[in-house]
Parts: C-alpha cells; structure tokens; sequence
C-alpha cells in the first residue's frame, strides 16, 4: 500500500488522499485529517517562502513505520501520510495525515500520535526565506 | 567505504553532500565523528552537540554503533518536518 505514503514534490489534493484511505473499508465512520501549511510568519518575522530537504531512502522509511504502527497500536482502519519537499509558496499545503476509524475517537488519536512521531523521526528539514536571507529551521515545536 | 551523507545545515557548511572513508575494520560513531570534525573543522560545533543524530543504513544509531565497509551514515541536524 505504498501509495498511502508519499513523499512528492507536487502538490497534493486532500479530498483524493480521503478517498484513497477511504476506499480501504465500508466500516469507516470517521475521517481525521491534519493538514500542515506553510504560514507567512515565525519567531516574529516575516516569512515570505521555505523549502523542505529530506533524507530519501530514510524519511520514506520512517514515515511507512509511522503508519504501521499507528494501524497496530491504534483501533483505526486505514491512514496515509504526504509530505512534500522542495519550494513551497506561503498558504500551500506541507504535510497531510489522514486517519480513518470506526468510530472519531480512534482516529483523533492515531493522526495526533502521527504528526508528533513524524515531527520527532522524519528526517525532513524546512528553509525559510525571511527579509534577512534564509535560514535552515532548528528546533520543532 | 564507508559513506557520510550531510543533510541541511551541514550539507552547507560542509560544502559537500558526501564523504567517503576507506576503513580496514568496523570503528565507532565517536571515531568517525573525529575523523569528520578533521576533514571539516566547519562542523565541528555541531557534531559536538547533542541535537545532532546519526543513522546508519537508514536507521537511528547510537554511540556504540559500528560503522563498517559498505554502510552509509547520515549526518542529521534536528528535524523540522511538518
């Protein structure tokens, strides 16, 4: 199920990632999504655009783990996770989780666990372009 | 050969993605944080920082880690994914 996680430069649509996931059981009864996007702000200044590296081989493995053990520790049925790499202009989307339960209370959990894990072992590192030049992003809130 | 591979910051400071090291046995995350720290006195500071993780063959290592002939080690500065 490889295509339920990706890491791609383009673009993605939410609305075909939740049919996707979706499309996995009629036993679904709750979506959670996360979606991550880029804002033109942070630590006071002003962001005018960032760009996401990653480690290819690793990131892609870390976030299929992440997914593997959120549908073995968690009741959820089905989940998929996108990051996108390379430039992105302010108000795009960065990251999308999506899981999906029987019931909501599962999937808050699961999608809330996995942007944490992603955040904590995705080795994905973000650039921003603020008025004074750029600057590789250190610390992860 | 052992491959390092930097990421980010380090990839800058370094001025280069990847160094290769030819080692005649298996030697420690420490050893091999010395011989870089030689090589790139640049990245000094930040390999002597405890943010900075290391993987070998795409996996999170620890000091005890050996590196041997044939792995790839990733230089990680603190992720900021998401």
């Amino acid at each position: 199920m490889s295509e339920l996680v990706t890491i791609q430069k383009e673009r993605f649509s939410v609305e075909e990632v939740i049919t996707r996931v979706k499309s996995a059981s009629k036993g679904i009864g709750a979506v959670v999504v996360f979606l991550g996007a880029a804002r033109d702000f942070s630590k006071g200044e002003v962001i005018t655009g960032l760009s996401f590296e990653h480690y290819p081989e690793m990131a892609e493995k870390k976030l299929k783990d992440i997914r593997s053990r959120a549908l073995d520790n968690f009741n959820i049925i089905e989940m998929a996770i996108v990051h996108r790499t390379g430039p992105i202009d302010i108000g795009e989307d960065i990251v999308l989780i999506v899981a999906a339960s029987a019931h909501r209370n599962d999937a808050f959990m699961a999608c809330e666990w996995a942007i944490t894990e992603l955040k904590r072992t995705a080795p994905i590192w973000k650039r921003e372009t603020t008025q004074k030049g750029e600057v590789w992003v250190s610390e992860n809130p | 050969m052992i491959k390092v591979r930097f990421f980010a910051m380090l990839k800058g400071l370094a001025g280069t993605e990847t160094k290769e090291y030819a080692v005649a046995a298996p030697i420690s995350i420490e050893s091999l944080k010395e011989l870089i720290k030689k090589d790139f006195p640049s990245l000094s500071q930040i390999i002597d920082s405890r943010s900075l993780l290391i993987s070998v063959n795409q996996e999170f290592a620890s000091k005890e880690t050996l590196v041997k002939d044939g792995d790839e080690v990733g230089f990680l500065p603190p992720f900021s994914g998401g």
